[in-house]
Order: C-alpha cells, then sequence, then structure tokens
C-alpha cells in the first residue's frame, strides 16, 4: 500500500492550468524528486498535498485516508519551504520547536528533541539567535530542524537548496541523503538541480508543463530518457541533438553525411527523428569512418570535453575520462562513432522517445 | 568646491530653521500664552517678558472661571476625562473589529470583498456633515443622543477605516508561507492568527492604533452636535471660554497645552514602534 497516492491531481488559478491530472504513488520511506524547470508547478503540487491549497480536482490520500477534509496541521506533515519562512518574532529554537509545542510534549521532551536535530544539522550553536541573525545556510539549516524535528511521517522539501550558497549546497548534497534515511519519512524533495535530483533520489518524476512527464529511478531516467527534454534535463555537458531522417540500414543523415547508429532503430526507416547521443557515448578512433575535426579541448577535473566538428557542419560535444590516453589535439582529425548505450532517436513532432527494436 | 558646500550648508540651514519656525513657534506661543494673564497677552506691542502665573491652570483644574462679568463654573477636567475615555474606548473598540477584518481583507479573497473595504475607507472622505444631520435624527429615535455609547459608535467612522487600512497592509506585506509554516507545524488557523500574523503586524498595530486614537481625540464636529457639556470632549469644551465678557485666550491656551499632552506623550512613547518596523529578514533569501 502506498504511503502518499495522489490520483488525478489538477490545480488551476483562474484560467490558468497549473498542474493537469498528476498521479503519483510514494511508498513509505521513499525519497521521490520532483524535477522540473522553474515554474512548472513544483511548489505548488507540495501546496496541495501540505493542505494550504486545494486542488481544483482529484484526490490526495496519505496511508489510504482522503485529505481532501483534513486541515494542515492535522497531516502529520513536515514542510521545508524554499524562502525558508521562518518565524522572525522567534528565535532558533523556538522555530524549531514549534512542531514539538502543537503536540503538547513536555518541556523536556521539547528541549531534547530541538538539541537532537540540532546538532544533527551543526546549528546547536546558534539555537539562541533571532532568524535574521543567521546567515542564509543556518537559515536554511534551521527550516530543515523544523521539518525534521517530529518525525513526520511525510516529508516535503521545496527546493531548500535554492538560496544557499555553492560550498553550503555541496556539503548539503552530500549529508542529505543520510539525513533523509535516517528520518525514515516518505520524502518529496522538489529541485530543479539535476545533479541533486541524481543524487538523492529513489525515483525522479520529471514534472513539464503540468504533467509528469516520467516517473522513473534516477538511473533509468539517464539512460531512457521518456522525451528529448528529459534528455536535454539531465546531464552535463548536455546531450547533443541532431534533427535528421532514418536512412537505410539503421543510419541517420548528419548534415549531409550519413552516420551510423545502434542497429536495432533499423525499423524506423523514413522516420523525421531528432537524433540524441551522449557527449560520453561519442568514441573516437582513427580507422574508417565518420570524421571530424577537433576544434577545441576543455579539461572539466576528471573529464575532458570535446568539441567536435563534421566536414558538413556538424557540431558535437564528446566527452572522455581525463585519465584518457586517447585524448586528441586539437585541430586533430578523428574517426568517430556512437554507442548504442547513449544514443536515442526521439519523435520530431512529439519529441517522444522511439522504442528500439531488435537488433 | 568648498564654496558651494558652504552656501549649501547656510542654505539648507536657512530652510530648517524657516520649517522650524513655521511648526513650532505657535507651539512655543500658545504655551507662553498659557502663563500669561489676558491682559499681558493683548498687551500692545507683544512682549516675552511678563509675569508668569499659574491662575489660568489653576482655573481650569478647579473649574472655577473667574471674569470680569462674574464667576463661571466650567467643566474643563471632565472634559479632558471625556476626551480620553471617548478616544480610548474608541480605538479599542476599532481595534477589535478592525484587526480581524484587515486580516479577512489581506488573506481571503470573497465577494464584494473589494467594494466592502472602499466602502468602509470611503467613510474617511466623506465631510462629516453630510451623515450628522440624518444621524441626530437616527440618535434621537433610538435615544443615543449625548451617550457615550452613541459617541463611541459615531467615532467608528474616523478610527475603524484607519486601521482596517493600514493593519490591512502590514498583514499583506507578511509572506503567507510563514503562517502555512505554522500551520504545518500543527497549529490551527485562530493560533496562527494570534501567534503570527497579529505579532509580526505589530508595528502596523502600533501606529494605526495611535493614529486613530489622535484623530478621535482632535475630533470636533460629531461631539458638537451629538452630545452636551458633560459628555463633550476638549476640543468641544475649549468653547466655553469664548465668554460673554469675552475671549479668555490665557485658559484657552492653557486648555490647549493640556490638550496636546496626552497625544504629544504618546506620540513620543509610540514612536519606537512606529519607526521600529519589525525586520521580515527571515523571509527573504
Amino acid at each position: 500500500m502506498p504511503h502518499l497516492e495522489l490520483a488525478s491531481i489538477s490545480k488551476s488559478f483562474k484560467s490558468n492550468k497549473v498542474l493537469d491530472d498528476i498521479s503519483l504513488a510514494a511508498d513509505a520511506g521513499e525519497i521521490v524528486v520532483i524535477f522540473g524547470p522553474s515554474g512548472t508547478g513544483k511548489t505548488v503540487l507540495l501546496r496541495l498535498i501540505a493542505g494550504v491549497e486545494e486542488p481544483t480536482a482529484g484526490t490526495i490520500s496519505i496511508d489510504d485516508q482522503d485529505m481532501a477534509d483534513v486541515a494542515p496541521e492535522h497531516r502529520d506533515v513536515g514542510m521545508a519551504f524554499q524562502n525558508f519562512a521562518l518565524f522572525p518574532h522567534f528565535d532558533a529554537f523556538e522555530n524549531i520547536a514549534t512542531p514539538l509545542r502543537a503536540r503538547a510534549q513536555s518541556a523536556a521532551q521539547i528541549k531534547e528533541g530541538v538539541a537532537r536535530v540540532a546538532k544533527l544539522l551543526k546549528i546547536d550553536h546558534v539555537l539562541g539567535h533571532a532568524p535574521r541573525q543567521l546567515s542564509n545556510g543556518q537559515k536554511q539549516r534551521t527550516a530543515l530542524a523544523r521539518a525534521l524535528v517530529s518525525s513526520p511521517k511525510l516529508l516535503l522539501l521545496d527546493d531548500p537548496l535554492r538560496n544557499v550558497d555553492a560550498k553550503l549546497r555541496f556539503e548539503m548534497r552530500l549529508e542529505l541523503p543520510r539525513l533523509l534515511r535516517e528520518a525514515k519519512s516518505t520524502v518529496l524533495y522538489v529541485t530543479q538541480d539535476y545533479k541533486e535530483a541524481m543524487a538523492l533520489a529513489d525515483r525522479i518524476a520529471v514534472l513539464a508543463h503540468g504533467k509528469f512527464v516520467q516517473v522513473a529511478t534516477p538511473e533509468e531516467i539517464y539512460r531512457h530518457p521518456a522525451t528529448v527534454n528529459v534528455g536535454r534535463l539531465f546531464g552535463d555537458p548536455t546531450i547533443n541533438l541532431v534533427e535528421t531522417v532514418v536512412g537505410e540500414g539503421a543510419t541517420i543523415d548528419l548534415v549531409g553525411e550519413t552516420a551510423a547508429i545502434d542497429k536495432a532503430y533499423a525499423g524506423l526507416k523514413g522516420r523525421s527523428v531528432t537524433f540524441g547521443v551522449r557527449p560520453e557515448a561519442v568514441e573516437l578512433g582513427d580507422g574508417a569512418g565518420l570524421k571530424a575535426r577537433v576544434m577545441a579541448v576543455t579539461p572539466l577535473n576528471e573529464r575532458t570535453v570535446l568539441l567536435l566538428q563534421t566536414k558538413g557542419g556538424a557540431e558535437l560535444l564528446a566527452s572522455l575520462p581525463s585519465s584518457s590516453s586517447a585524448i586528441p589535439k586539437a585541430e586533430s582529425e578523428v574517426t568517430i562513432s556512437f554507442n548504442p548505450i547513449g544514443t536515442h532517436l526521439f519523435d520530431r513532432e512529439t519529441g517522444a522517445a522511439l522504442a528500439k527494436g531488435r537488433a | 568646491m568648498d564654496h558651494t558646500s558652504t552656501l549649501e550648508r547656510v542654505i539648507r540651514g536657512a530652510l530648517i530653521t524657516c520649517v522650524l519656525v513655521f511648526f513650532l513657534f505657535p507651539i512655543f506661543w500658545i504655551v507662553l500664552m498659557s502663563f500669561q494673564t489676558n491682559e499681558t497677552i493683548l498687551r500692545i506691542p507683544p512682549s516675552i517678558v511678563f509675569e508668569p502665573t499659574l491662575s489660568n491652570y489653576s482655573a481650569l483644574i478647579t473649574g472655577k472661571l473667574e471674569t470680569t462679568a462674574g464667576n463661571l463654573d466650567i467643566a474643563f477636567m471632565r472634559n479632558l476625562w471625556n476626551s480620553f475615555f471617548l478616544s480610548a474606548a474608541s480605538v479599542l473598540i476599532a481595534l477589535a473589529l478592525g484587526i480581524p477584518a484587515a486580516y479577512a481583507f489581506a488573506r481571503f479573497r470573497f465577494r464584494l470583498g473589494e467594494d466592502i473595504a472602499f466602502t468602509l475607507l470611503s467613510f474617511r472622505f466623506a465631510p462629516p456633515l453630510l451623515v450628522l444631520l440624518p444621524l441626530s435624527l437616527y440618535f434621537k429615535q433610538l435615544g443615543l443622543t449625548n451617550t457615550y455609547i452613541g459617541l463611541i459608535w459615531v467615532y467608528q467612522l474616523i478610527c475603524l477605516p484607519l486601521i482596517l487600512w493600514i493593519v490591512r497592509g502590514y498583514f499583506e506585506d507578511i509572506s503567507p508561507d510563514i503562517e502555512h509554516a505554522y500551520r504545518i507545524s500543527g497549529n490551527s488557523w485562530l493560533k496562527t492568527f494570534w501567534k503570527i500574523a497579529v505579532p509580526l503586524a505589530k508595528p502596523g498595530i502600533a501606529a494605526a492604533g495611535l493614529l486613530a486614537f489622535i484623530f478621535a481625540w482632535n475630533n470636533f464636529v460629531f461631539a458638537l452636535i451629538l452630545a452636551s457639556a458633560d459628555k463633550q470632549p476638549v476640543t468641544v469644551g475649549a468653547l466655553a471660554f469664548v465668554t460673554a465678557s469675552g475671549i479668555q485666550y490665557g485658559q484657552i491656551a492653557a486648555a490647549i497645552v493640556l490638550s496636546i499632552a496626552p497625544t504629544l506623550a504618546l506620540a513620543l512613547y509610540a514612536q519606537r514602534y512606529l519607526v521600529e518596523g519589525l525586520s521580515l529578514g527571515a523571509v527573504k533569501g
């Protein structure tokens, strides 16, 4: 039985439809990352679940109980807001203690609970400070502590790392999975940073234009993006995309030249497609085949990114491990081929991924 | 460069002096007058050198006014109390009614909401004389003429719109997420209103309450028409000094000093609320 279940949720503000027929089930203890560019309704979705907004249509159930008439204070939900939403007239201790006070715990229990979560988040030394005296990182941790302190069954985290600096974001990205597992809550985590999504998620739900485009494990999303947009959103450097037509015997037309692709696509002859290949699936050799010139070599720590240009003028990014001995020099000529893992064809009209046939 | 800045300083100083003299000299003069007898006040040319007397104040406090035409009983201290009671009670009632209403207007969109809010505001800019005549007729019918309840009721025309509109703005400035966070933490909306919305709007509530108190205190025409001597505030009470034997400038000045003192003290005390402006640093990223 799923812990949280969204069934055909829609939400409109006046004539503007923000969420359109969304369904999702999350098991107890599962971390589901809601991923999408800004303005796609991620925050609205969390607000609906928390109960501070009401869906226009559809039902939200927690533990098989319909939440339609349940007030936010009775949903046993913890939520961290993107803008922190700390209570400016309470100090950090009182901010964190709020959910415990509302549950009528004794002073000793409250003190212990706050101290435990504050220690975990390394803010135990600033508990006496007012929110305005805290740094952004401390505010963010205080907001997170407030959400975690009562060990709610369901945690809603709205892009909690959005407003913190890069260093802290990196640290928190490492710490958060441990914290969230420890909390044993079901977690819905909203972000627009694909690395955060990949690092934290059991499953990622990609939201675009008010609908889930794909709900799958991080690996599945990366390996088999459901649409050209999902492919584009995950991965750095981004996937190479070329609009083309499938030719004879699993080939495509790459700006005037014929390039061989995964044999499994042979059945799609004549189809107008967008050809997508991950930079790491662009393999370099020196034999016969499709030639390309190396235009630029950019070392990025553990990977080196190459900008390649074919004779016809198509530009492709390739990425190799920096430790590789086969990194060509700029201006040299290489032969390129495409690894079937990391090669995708998308319908040019709908953007949907096209299934591979049997090779 | 030096020349310009000196000129600038001189001009600025001169302008500030002009403004201060314009606004503060009358107050200074009134205070001086309150310590003089009618004879020294009316002396020509006027002088700031005189024998100070407390007779004006003692006349006000004892309620015995001695004029050349004989003794007159005045109820100035009673008027002062009336002013205080009417203003304070009006503001308290307006706060009790206005704060929840302001919250409703700030947080919820409901049918005719804006129209109702605007109608309330229009009480502020409708001339009081427009409503006074029908009101005095109603009040006679209802038996509210010359009662505290009747006056406090009418004073809501002054206090309620002021409090409603100022406090509404403060409520709108509070991020709804702060209230959402408090509710999600497990608190009812009523508790959220008391523990989050009201404390965060406190500077606005204090400012609105203070302004409403001063406006109510300064009101003249409602009390003039709707109340008689024993219920009238100082603004109307000061008319008693325009007697058959002449205008008692000294007592009027003393009465003015006494009647501005409470609002002045209140304004000085509440200044920090007006300026403080609770920082919402925790909200902004």
